[in-house]
């Protein structure tokens, strides 16, 4: 009798995790669905509401191949990707390299040069953006996308991230390699590289996603309309066509597809990456 | 002989300190010159009078004094803390729950997991130009249903007056509580099952198991948690502009935020002291988070 009423209590329990389970993953996902319905209607079926259609019966899956015409949006397209591409592989290979450094190798000023990145890793980039860009301006760099790609390859975030993987993986490897006569950059390439592929993909994320999504870097530094990245043209097509809903919402999942991409490629090793990064704190 | 082995073994190490900073050098050169340098200047600037072309003037204390009287300025600020007191503790909630729920074992966990990360790697300004229609005054879903269904009259402006910053705190809740659920659940799967199985042999209940086990060993990520996003909303500026904005992105007194002010300042109206006193004080708030963590970590550290 008792059993009956605990399995019974406990079947409750699993109705009310799903409910939950499923009610959160609805909120989560119907502004997406809600933006990909919109992009196949017209202006005015985006906000029919008596009766409300997920598909409207003619889809104007022309939105889709008009947003091209209106902005230059392979222009833009082609721009974020080049430097989405750039600073993460510069990131990866730069923030990896440095923190196998610090974390396996002993020299001189080693905990004087760590302590630099981690004193700048809370500081927010919004506090000195100002001398940076004037700074850049005087190096000739403003408008272009190389100075995009100089603010965003080098960060203390990326070195801070690999040291803590690289300290969690045993010294012994390192020096039993050395003793079979490997030098540091073999030890480096042939053993560490492919034991970080969790916070290589981690990193990978992070980097990727906010590098394709920045919005406050290229709005101070690109100004030519031909450098411009995706974001500032969804924003400068939003400004200029307001009222063109469908247009806006095509153009918005253009936007997306790339990083969510990305992130389902990589986001098996992401909890992994985050639980042996030291992300948690 | 001696004074040979000396010699080799002090060419052995500068070799490889020569090594350590081949490794070091391309990352360290390139966050000096472009980050380190620019911090430098952030300090000196807000001392000076300078619109970035003609004779640089040092006028002392003179922009944190005009701060004072600044009501933008003082505006700035108080959206800020409002916004960071409601999406701090707002996000910390859900995305505990979330890794609570997400960390039992149902079906399709990997699939409900990914989708609560959406949101997070989602591109701003896609989401917002979402939100303002599916929110929008007379014609969005939200207050449609608030017509149709629940029959309010008054319906709501979500995006100006005093419930523009409420928006801001939800959408910021929405956006970001993936990325803290995944942190929170890599803190709970550090939890030893072992605790869990001790606390059921002593008849604990779901919430006693969740208040004794799960929240103390989570400390130090929630602590974590929370320094984290208090410094990530003190930063806020693209979800203000794009949601409160409209179409030119001027911001004013009941949306403004501090990098909003900063950013208008410097590259709308070139005075770079001014605008860098403004970033002093951004500077002194992540600053005073920063040393109650530092504090925080060394308690956690003793106990």
């Amino acid at each position: 009798m008792k059993t009956k009423s605990a399995s019974k209590k406990r079947r409750m329990g699993r109705i009310g995790l799903y409910a939950i389970l499923i009610v959160i993953t609805a909120l989560m996902l119907l502004p997406f669905l809600w933006m990909l319905s919109a992009s196949i209607k017209s202006n005015t079926e985006v906000f029919q509401m008596t009766p409300f259609q997920w598909i409207p019966d003619n889809p104007k899956w022309d939105n889709y191949i008009k947003i091209w015409t209106k902005i230059p949006l392979g222009r833009f397209i082609g721009n974020t990707v080049f430097l989405t591409i750039v600073v993460t592989f510069l990131q990866l290979l730069t923030s990896s390299f440095a923190a196998y450094a610090f974390s396996k190798l002993n020299f001189k000023y080693k905990n004087g040069l760590f302590l630099a990145y981690i004193a700048t890793i809370a500081m927010p980039w919004q506090v000195y953006m100002v001398p940076q860009f004037i700074m850049m301006r005087k190096m000739g760099l403003n408008d272009t996308l190389l100075a995009m790609i100089c603010l965003q390859a080098f960060s203390a975030f990326g070195v801070f991230m690999m040291k803590q993987f690289y300290t969690g993986i045993p010294d012994s490897l390192c020096e039993a390699a050395r003793i079979d006569g490997m030098s540091e950059y073999r030890i480096y390439s042939t053993i560490m590289l492919p034991l970080s592929k969790p916070a290589l993909s981690t990193l990978t994320i992070f980097t990727f996603v906010n590098t394709w999504n920045d919005y406050l870097g290229p709005l101070i530094y690109l100004k030519t309309e031909s450098k411009k990245t995706i974001q500032l043209g969804l924003r400068m097509f939003i400004g200029q066509y307001s009222a063109e809903y469908g247009l806006i919402m095509a153009g918005s999942i253009i936007t997306l597809i790339p990083v969510l991409i990305v992130f389902l490629c990589l986001q098996k090793y992401f909890v992994e990456g985050v639980a042996s990064t030291g992300l948690k704190g | 002989m001696e004074a040979a082995a000396e010699k080799s073994r002090k060419r052995r190490d500068r070799k490889r300190a020569l090594v350590a900073y081949s490794f070091i050098a391309p990352n360290f050169i390139g966050f000096a010159v472009f980050t380190l340098i620019p911090i430098i200047c952030a300090f000196a600037l807000g001392f000076l009078k300078w619109d970035g072309n003609n004779p640089i003037e040092f006028v002392g204390l003179a922009n944190f004094a005009k701060l004072a009287d600044d009501t933008f300025f003082w505006a700035a600020l108080k959206n800020t803390l409002i916004y960071c007191l409601g999406t701090v503790p707002l996000t910390m909630v859900a995305s505990l729950a979330l890794a609570i729920v997400l960390n039992q074992k149902v079906k399709f966990r990997g699939f409900f997991r990914t989708v609560s990360f959406f949101p997070y790697v989602a591109s701003l300004v896609a989401i917002t130009a979402v939100w303002q229609m599916i929110f929008h005054p007379s014609k969005g879903p939200v207050n449609a249903i608030l017509y149709y269904v629940f029959h309010v009259q008054n319906l709501p402006n979500w995006f100006g007056g005093k419930l523009i910053l409420l928006t801001l705190i939800l959408f910021s809740v929405w956006k970001f509580m993936g990325y803290y659920m995944v942190i929170y659940l890599a803190g709970l799967q550090g939890i030893s099952a072992e605790l869990y199985e001790a606390a059921g042999l002593d008849g604990a209940t779901t919430w006693q198991k969740f208040r004794y086990v799960t929240w103390p060993q989570l400390r130090s990520t929630t602590f974590f948690v929370v320094v984290m996003l208090t410094i990530s909303c003190f930063k806020v500026y693209d979800v203000a502009v794009m949601l409160a904005g409209g179409g030119d992105g001027k911001l004013g007194t009941s949306s403004t935020v501090l990098v909003y002010y900063i950013y208008q300042k410097a590259f709308q109206e070139w005075d770079l002291g001014y605008s860098s006193a403004i970033a002093m004080v951004l500077f002194v708030l992540v600053l005073i988070v920063t040393i109650i963590q530092f504090r925080g970590e060394a308690k956690y550290e003793k106990d």
